[in-house]
């Protein structure tokens, strides 16, 4: 995909609304498009403090979101803002996810992961297709979008929540695992339209991966790492053993090829280019 | 048609190498440029302990430049073994690994830490602009100083040439290479980035980079690295060989560098506008240049200008 090199100099937008999704989330909207598509991030700078990479929760061709939770310096930072106040934005890089017309499409999102999904969700009924929409959380009050995701035509919720506060209680994935296994027997025919989107903690996504090799569906997985520049050239976000860089050969990455990614659900990598186990979480930001 | 370049002893299977800085950060990462084409690869700058580098924004660019200042992070000589090793155990190209470092006596640290690991080439950062405000003026920018980090290096790096990286921001870049011959440089890479530069966001008024200034890169700053290279080849004799960088993003503008004196030909920037695959293209355009040129190898070129001068002029 051809990315205009403009978008690799950042700007500043005021926000113009934000919204509060969460004690530790909340949502800022900008009146403006970067024709960006699901999947797609952006690096959001907040100037004299730093610059991260964010997913982007919507583009309608007008406005655009980001949805963040308050994790690290940054984003802490950013969560203080009011509206009005400047952000820096540029992008939109990556990969997005695809789907073909009328497809059924099973999202699995963890915590944040509910806004990127939502994105893809609205976009795919635009296309015919229908969605079985997994949500996670810890609890009721890490939940986010099911209001959102609740106004979607030919989309069905599922809740689980670690906790068993509301939904399933337990894991999504426990969630999605049901969802295959019916998928298997009384619909084997439709099984091939069927494909899996995930976007979360990567050791869901590890075991979301597992499954859908397991069922043998199609599945798509959006990969964090450290990016600085965001456009294939610092080489931050490259991945062992392929070498290749996730944000130009990811974020968004199908199945087959997170198979061959030694790192994947096993280490990231800091700025300094350490390896860090996800068994073992350490400081990392947003 | 001749790709193959053998510099020093060592053999690159074409002129086009990864640039120090860009990607560089893993072997596999040096893999996957080799697989992509690249003659040679240079890793990012090693230092002898951890250093962290600066917060974003680090890198960004429009249709004309780019301007960095990632600032050199690293996480030190345990690292570079790791890496560094696994690449030379299986290795499909030449490796150059750019060591940096704060004092001279780190730079000989450093370099007697990476020459246990067998590089083919050490290249010796003493020219990045954008670490200035925590060390002061580059070494590259006095000939005292590029000389003493020369020596230093030189003293501990045994059979492994040495090649300096200088600074295009100087008055005089060829009597900077001079001091550095005399004190044993094998090579010079030229340039490193230009500058710094600075961008400022029109509505916050604030400097984009988060330290303010970066090196400046891309297709614009070509014309100051063929004036370098020129220089440099003119003020050593073209008795040294060196690595050409800067602007670099077709056959033609290898086949410029060349011209003006480089052996080999740096990449870097361009992977950001031609993506990955600009090694290949590059070797490729060059190939298809000689060919129509008449030219069975592409040694012919290496500092041609200058014989032209003297026959002509």
């Amino acid at each position: 995909m051809h990315i205009p090199l403009q978008s690799r100099l950042p700007k500043t937008h005021h926000i113009v609304s934000m919204k509060q999704e969460t004690a530790h989330v909340k949502t800022f909207t900008f009146d403006t498009s970067f024709g960006a598509l699901p999947g797609q991030f952006l690096m959001v700078w907040l100037p004299g403090f730093d610059e991260v990479p964010m997913s982007i929760a919507m583009d309608d061709g007008e406005q655009t979101k980001i949805t963040f939770f308050d994790v690290g310096d940054m984003t802490k930072k950013l969560f203080t803002l009011r509206e009005g106040d400047l952000v820096g934005l540029r992008g939109p890089f990556g990969t997005f996810y695809e789907w073909e017309k009328n497809q059924h499409l099973i999202l699995v999102a963890g915590g944040y992961g509910a806004a990127p999904m939502y994105f893809v969700a609205k976009e795919a009924l635009k296309d015919g297709c229908t969605v079985d929409f997994v949500v996670g959380a810890r609890g009721k009050e890490h939940l986010l979008y099911l209001d959102e995701i609740g106004t979607l035509k030919k989309t069905t919720l599922h809740v689980a929540t670690d906790d068993g506060s509301v939904g399933h209680k337990g894991y999504n994935t426990e969630v999605l695992e049901q969802l295959l296994k019916s998928n298997v027997s009384p619909r084997a025919e439709s099984r091939g339209e069927s494909m899996v989107f995930a976007c979360g903690p990567e050791l869901m996504l590890k075991r979301v991966s597992e499954l859908c090799i397991k069922h043998q569906v199609p599945c798509s997985l959006s990969l964090e790492r450290y990016m600085k520049c965001g456009f294939g050239i610092c080489g931050n976000c490259t991945v062992d053993p392929l070498g290749i860089r996730l944000c130009c050969e990811g974020p968004v990455v199908k199945n087959e090829l997170c198979a061959k990614i030694a790192d994947f659900g096993q280490y990231h990598r800091d700025s300094v280019g350490r390896k860090h186990s996800f068994e073992n979480p350490s400081k990392k930001d947003s | 048609m001749q790709l193959q370049q053998t510099v020093l002893g060592v053999t690159f299977p074409n002129p086009t190498i990864l640039a120090s800085g860009i990607l560089g950060i893993t072997s596999s990462s040096w893999r996957c440029v080799a697989e992509n084409g690249a003659g040679g690869i240079t890793t990012k700058s090693l230092w002898l302990r951890e250093h962290m580098g600066h917060p974003n924004p680090t890198i960004i660019a429009t249709d004309h430049w780019m301007l960095n200042a990632v600032g050199v992070p690293d996480a030190g000589v345990e690292k570079a073994k790791d890496e560094i090793g696994s690449f030379m155990r299986r290795k499909p190209v030449p490796l150059i690994a750019n060591i940096i470092a704060e004092s001279v006596d780190h730079f000989a640290k450093t370099a007697a830490e990476i020459v246990k690991l067998y590089p083919d080439i050490l290249e010796v950062n003493i020219s990045c602009p954008n670490v200035e405000d925590e060390f002061g003026k580059p070494f590259a920018c006095s000939a005292p100083d590029a000389a003493s980090v020369t020596a230093a290096v030189k003293e501990v790096s045994g059979e492994i040439p040495v090649f300096i990286k200088l600074s295009p921001n100087v008055p005089d870049i060829g009597s900077i290479a001079l001091a550095c011959a005399k004190k044993g440089a094998n090579g010079f890479t030229v340039i490193n980035t230009v500058g710094p530069g600075m961008a400022i966001d029109l509505k916050s008024r604030m400097p984009i980079l988060a330290n303010k200034v970066g090196g400046l890169s891309g297709p614009g700053i070509k014309p100051i690295a063929v004036r370098c290279i020129a220089d440099v080849y003119r003020a050593t004799e073209g008795k040294y060989p060196i690595i050409g960088t800067g602007g670099v993003f077709t056959g033609e503008d290898a086949v410029e560098l060349m011209l003006a004196g480089a052996s080999l030909v740096g990449i870097g920037t361009a992977v950001a506008y031609r993506g990955i695959g600009v090694f290949k293209n590059v070797c490729d355009e060059m190939k298809q240049w000689c060919e129509q040129e008449g030219i069975a190898n592409i040694a012919e070129l290496v500092g041609s200008m200058h014989s032209t001068l003297a026959t002509d002029h």
